[in-house]
């Protein structure tokens, strides 16, 4: 909402400079949002007469003019095509300093130059505020403007803009007299209503237009006034500065006037060339099916049946609050005019503007709601306004269909309440005193006040919005900071939370960093990921308005954000990544409204660890990723899952891929990403990547750690080297060792792996350090040796495992 | 006899001093105190002296041996000291040689942040809720006291998974979620943290951004309690001499509302380029909850109240870090991440 500030102080007293007001407004809840000051930098300019044109002798294009200014006559060279003798038009100075930049004097192919003339877009207005005879070339004013008058002052632009931010109750604040109670309220100066008298002709409007009303619930009251002897003309200067000021583009004298009064009082008005409405008659009813209208905007359009419209018996004419019909728009050719005042259902109105994405000032303020108490103030005002400025005739009388009136509502305002609500206890007196200022009506009883809020402020319905006036007026600002008292409260982080930061923190331990990406995905993403058709990750969440195809589905899988992470950056020349993204993923569920949602953890790693001057760097290969889980796991400890070789994840390598099993479950997987998904994200290297659900893994944590007692007894180590087929895998040596080493075998350890010359091919040597201790005794030899040799044995029975020496 | 042992204690004295390293030393120990030694050969003739001469000899011999020995001692001692310096001073490394690196990876600076605000919270006794991002219509507007068909919805335009389901559009739908599984327990202090999403795309919006809703319903809560809670808040995040103004707003399900300044981080309120010469960087939303959200989510409004807020995350970690454009919060480039 712009707001004029001359245009205001017309109808409130304000002490106060505008930006002091601009304040005071802010902070009692009508935010100002910025000072706009459109003469600004528009001194110089004076309307002058151009009393001669004479050709340039050295240049076709220009001529050269003497300017009357009334103080002088200015000689002044243009190449404006639209100059004549006798023009009023505005002429910058020399001095004058323009968006295009300063005038000085200047000499133009030998002739001099004491000014510019001036078009609107010359001078930094929008050409769009200005009649369209005006928008192009330098502007013309009527041959009886004086001269030598300042352009500010001739524009109306020695004004001050405050542009307000309304929140979505304060409907009321759309329109300056609305705007100018809000301001009483907070200066406590005076309202001064505009007065309303219609003039008019001893015709009578009975039986000159009929208003049906077929749906009462979504138009509670029609009103309508006819004029007669209309001549349309543009509307006076001082109407058309208002408009433009609060945003509007002046049209013509009839038009003009409805917006004027939808500015002043809020109330939309919709005026009709009377003679194009068949039968006269007005029916406000729902659209029919298949109906559909030419709006103002040339736009045929079609209605549903949700839809209000306004019709003859022949027709729609208007879609009701949101845009007018073509066929009877007012036009040169108009003698007869019906004003239509009326109240909408907000929500019919807003579905409606909404459906045909068609939003008005008048849809705007119908949505919002309105007062409905206002409609025949405001028709009224409109026939005043006509009849002043000579454009038509009022017949006498309105026709006023009210079918569901609206009282006042009268709600009880507690101080005591309001005391509890705000905090400190604000004086009777003054709550009676803010009431007061607003507006409202305060009756006193045994239990509080009883206070009449008037219809124009339909955001307040109940004590708390009374209490929230109080508040603000008597200023937030002035109310103390305090802590809360009652019963002190637990806070902490349950279980799941507390895990969730743990693995965080472990993963950065890591050396892995953590991104955050959007949850939106590609449906392309689908097959980027090598998924089949009939893979059950394709069941997707799929967003039904998304803002791009990029936006269309919910992520089902994390990978995709640590892939395109990887591939941005390596599109960045970034090198050597290890990320990981903590999140939920999408899954739709069959026969529930909501999708469920898991927590997930996904990872990846590309390239080569950090390195310095002692340290080369090492490939971030699958054991890499892989002693990342198993610290994570060491960390929650989480020590029954298990790791085994998974072939068919189709995003990832088959020879190179496990599952993440805990309790038999799969709840992950590891691995190294298929060459053809790395392909598609354009990365060049390796990646290896896991992804696992978080919330098994939050379940699976071990409980409190315990200590066990440090060994006492000296340990005996052996290693044992085989050679066994390349295709056997580790686990299957540590468990037959686990198994036949029994209770004394305290830990396992890999420490050489080993494949090429002097082992045959297809086999591998495989190297492990036993370590077998005892809690209560030290081990002998014997014993050890015989633990070892059922080792060797088992080995060499069920793996054909060759001894080494 | 005599002579010859103070000869000996001579020639050994003189040639400790000069020895220069402990093998010479240890030579000088052998040739002067050896079996074979010069005092040892002396001490041999001690059978030829007379009765009387024997223990004042024998004294005198112990007496060179004891000098000698100490002598030896002591030098050994210099010796082994400056052999230990010079060992020392050969071992010299360049220390200006840069560190063995670890591999340490990054919270992302929104994790940072949320993790610093959960930690204020808790201090203050509040609980951590997490309520689905794929929300119905009814918590994430109706229980919230948005009318059907209001303008208010559009605040906040919203991306539709199927009609009534929606992506939520804010994390306020925490409270009714919450509330309906606790009524009528109080005192309730929840904060819920979390992504939220709009149909916004823009330098300035992400369709996806974070923010952390916090109420605390109890008897007795006031405005001023509101005030109170998010002075403290805001003092522990951006600092002690940090101030807080509040401004009358609109959201459907509090009231009064309110939005929450606090005075600007980079300039203290002098006005500069980041608060735009206001002094005054908006930084939550908030207010008392209203009674139709108590009522419909099973607290009766006579009997409680309760204030509310919300705080938009990636907004406090922009200002945090003077981060000057939001979409690097989502581009994950490493080289910014590392910052963190």
């Amino acid at each position: 909402m712009r707001v004029s500030y001359k245009w205001l102080k017309e109808y409130v007293d304000i002490p106060v400079s505008p930006e002091e007001l601009a304040e005071k407004m802010t902070m009692t809840g009508v935010a100002v949002e910025n000072i706009e000051y459109p003469g600004r930098g528009l001194d110089k300019i004076v309307t002058g007469r151009i009393e001669s044109i004479s050709p340039h002798p050295d240049a076709d294009k220009l001529v050269f003019c003497r300017i009357n200014i009334g103080s002088e006559v200015l000689q002044v060279v243009t190449g404006a095509p639209n100059v004549r003798e006798g023009q009023i038009i505005l002429l910058a100075l020399v001095g004058a300093t323009l968006p295009g930049g300063k005038i000085t004097k200047a000499k133009l192919r030998g002739v001099e130059s004491f000014g510019m003339l001036c078009s609107a877009q010359e001078m930094g207005l929008d050409p769009k505020n200005f009649p369209p005879d005006q928008q192009e070339g330098i502007l013309e004013f009527a041959a009886d403007t004086p001269l030598g008058v300042d352009a500010r002052e001739l524009l109306g632009l020695d004004d001050v803009v405050l542009e307000l931010e309304l929140t979505p109750n304060r409907a009321d604040c759309l329109s300056m007299v609305g705007v100018a109670r809000e301001v009483s309220a907070v200066l406590g100066t005076k309202v001064k209503m505009p007065e309303i008298k219609v003039g008019e002709t001893s015709e009578v409007i009975d039986g000159q237009v009929t208003v049906t009303i077929n749906n009462p619930e979504l138009c509670g009251r029609y009103v309508g006034r006819l004029i007669r002897n209309v001549k349309i003309e543009p509307s006076p200067v001082w109407m058309q500065h208002r408009l433009q000021a609060a945003g509007i583009r002046p049209i013509s004298n009839i038009v003009d006037v409805t917006n004027y009064v939808l500015m002043e009082l809020g109330q939309p008005l919709h005026a009709f060339d009377y003679d194009k409405l068949r039968d006269h008659a007005i029916i406000v009813r729902k659209a029919k099916p298949g109906e559909k209208i030419y709006s103002l905007d040339d736009v045929e359009r079609e209605l549903s049946t949700e839809m209000l419209v306004i019709a003859d018996p022949a027709r729609p004419v208007a879609i009701a609050g949101v845009m007018g019909g073509l066929d009877t728009e007012i036009t040169g050719e108009t003698t007869s005019v019906l004003i239509e005042s009326a109240y909408f259902n907000p929500a019919s109105i807003h579905r409606t503007s909404k459906t045909l994405a068609l939003q008005s000032e008048s849809s705007m303020r119908f949505a919002k709601g309105i007062d409905p108490n206002g409609c025949l103030l405001a028709a009224n005002r409109a026939c005043q306004l006509i009849q002043e400025m000579g454009a038509g005739e009022n017949v006498k009388g309105a026709v006023d269909n009210f079918p569901v009136p609206r009282d006042n509502a009268v709600i009880r305002l507690r101080p005591e309440r309001t005391a509890l609500i705000i905090g400190i206890e604000v004086p009777a007196s003054q709550i009676r005193e803010i009431m007061i200022k607003l507006g409202f009506g305060v009756k006193e009883d045994g239990e509080g006040f009883l206070v009449e809020v008037p219809t124009r402020r339909g955001d307040i319905s109940a004590e708390i919005d009374l209490i929230e006036e109080v508040a603000r007026l008597f200023g937030y600002n002035n109310i103390p900071t305090t802590l809360p008292e009652g019963a002190s409260s637990e806070g902490r982080k349950t279980i799941a939370q507390t895990v969730t930061d743990e693995v965080i923190d472990v993963m950065t331990r890591c050396g892995l960093t953590e991104i955050i990406t959007l949850s939106f995905m590609n449906p392309r993403v689908l097959d980027i990921l090598n998924l089949p058709a009939d893979n059950p990750l394709r069941e997707v969440v799929t967003v039904e308005n998304p803002l791009s195809e990029e936006q269309r589905i919910l992520r089902m899988t994390m990978l995709h954000g640590i892939f395109d992470i990887m591939s941005r950056n390596t599109a960045r020349k970034n090198k050597d990544l290890a990320f990981f993204e903590v999140g939920r993923i999408f899954t739709p569920v069959e026969g529930e409204k909501l999708p469920k949602e898991t927590l997930t953890l996904a990872a990846g790693v590309m390239g080569r660890t950090k390195s310095g001057w002692q340290t080369g760097a090492a490939e971030m290969d699958f054991y890499y990723l892989k002693g990342v889980l198993e610290t994570l796991m060491d960390t929650l400890n989480i020590t029954r899952y298990n790791i085994a070789p998974e072939t068919a994840n189709p995003t990832f390598h088959p020879g190179r891929t496990a599952g993440i099993e805990l309790a038999g479950n799969v709840v992950g997987v590891i691995g190294e990403v298929h060459p053809n998904v790395t392909d598609n994200y354009r990365l060049s290297e390796k990646v290896l990547a896991l992804q696992v659900n978080l919330e098994e893994l939050i379940s699976a944590v071990g409980g409190a750690r315990k200590y066990s007692q440090l060994p006492k007894y000296p340990a005996i180590e052996r290693d044992i080297a085989i050679v066994v087929s390349k295709d056997v895998l580790s686990a299957d040596v540590n468990r037959i060792i686990r198994k036949n080493a029994g209770q004394l075998l305290e830990s396992i350890s890999l420490f050489d792996l080993y494949e090429g010359e002097q082992i045959k091919e297809g086999y591998k040597s495989m190297a492990f350090a036993l370590k077998f201790q005892a809690p209560d005794r030290t081990l002998t030899d014997e014993e050890v040796n015989t633990i070892h040799e059922k080792i060797q044995k088992a080995l060499q029975d069920s793996l054909g495992a060759e001894l080494r020496a | 006899m005599r002579q010859k042992l103070e000869s000996i204690r001579n020639d050994a004295l003189k040639e400790i001093s000069v020895a220069s390293d402990l093998s010479q030393v240890n030579d000088i120990r052998v040739k002067f105190l050896g079996k074979k030694g010069e005092l040892t050969n002396v001490l041999r003739g001690m059978g030829a002296l007379s009765a009387d001469e024997r223990p004042v000899i024998g004294q005198l011999a112990n007496e060179v041996r004891e000098s000698i020995e100490r002598e030896i001692e002591q030098k050994m001692s210099v010796l082994r000291e400056a052999e230990k310096l010079a060992q020392l001073s050969r071992e010299t490394i360049d220390v200006t040689l840069p560190g063995r690196p670890f591999q340490i990876g990054k919270r992302h600076p929104l994790t940072v942040v949320l993790d610093e605000i959960k930690e204020i919270f808790l201090g203050l006794g509040f609980e951590i809720a997490e309520t689905p991002e794929v929300e119905v219509d009814y918590y994430n507007f109706e229980a919230l006291n948005f009318p059907a068909d209001h303008p208010a919805r559009d605040m906040q335009d919203s991306f539709y998974i199927s009609p009534g389901v929606l992506l939520r559009t804010h994390t306020s739908g925490t409270q009714p979620r919450v509330m309906e599984k606790r009524a009528p327990y109080i005192p309730l202090k929840v904060i819920g943290p979390g992504r939220v999403y709009r149909r916004d795309d823009d330098a300035t919006h992400s369709p996806m951004f974070h923010q952390i809703e916090g109420f605390i319903i109890d008897k007795n809560i006031s405005f001023s309690d509101l005030k109170g809670t998010l002075l403290v808040v805001v003092r522990q995040m951006f600092g002690e001499d940090r101030q807080i103004r509040l401004r009358p707003s609109f959201f459907p399900f509090t009231e009064p509302s309110a939005e929450v300044d606090v005075s600007c981080i980079m300039c203290n309120g002098a006005g500069c380029r980041v608060c735009s010469n206001t002094g005054w960087l908006e930084i939550l939303g908030a207010g008392m909850i209203h009674p139709n959200v108590l009522k419909m989510s099973g607290y009766d409004p006579e009997e409680v109240t309760g204030f509310a807020f919300g705080l938009g995350v990636e907004r406090v970690a922009m200002l945090k870090y003077g981060i000057d454009d939001l979409r690097l919060l989502f581009d994950n480039d490493k080289r910014f991440l590392a910052q963190f």
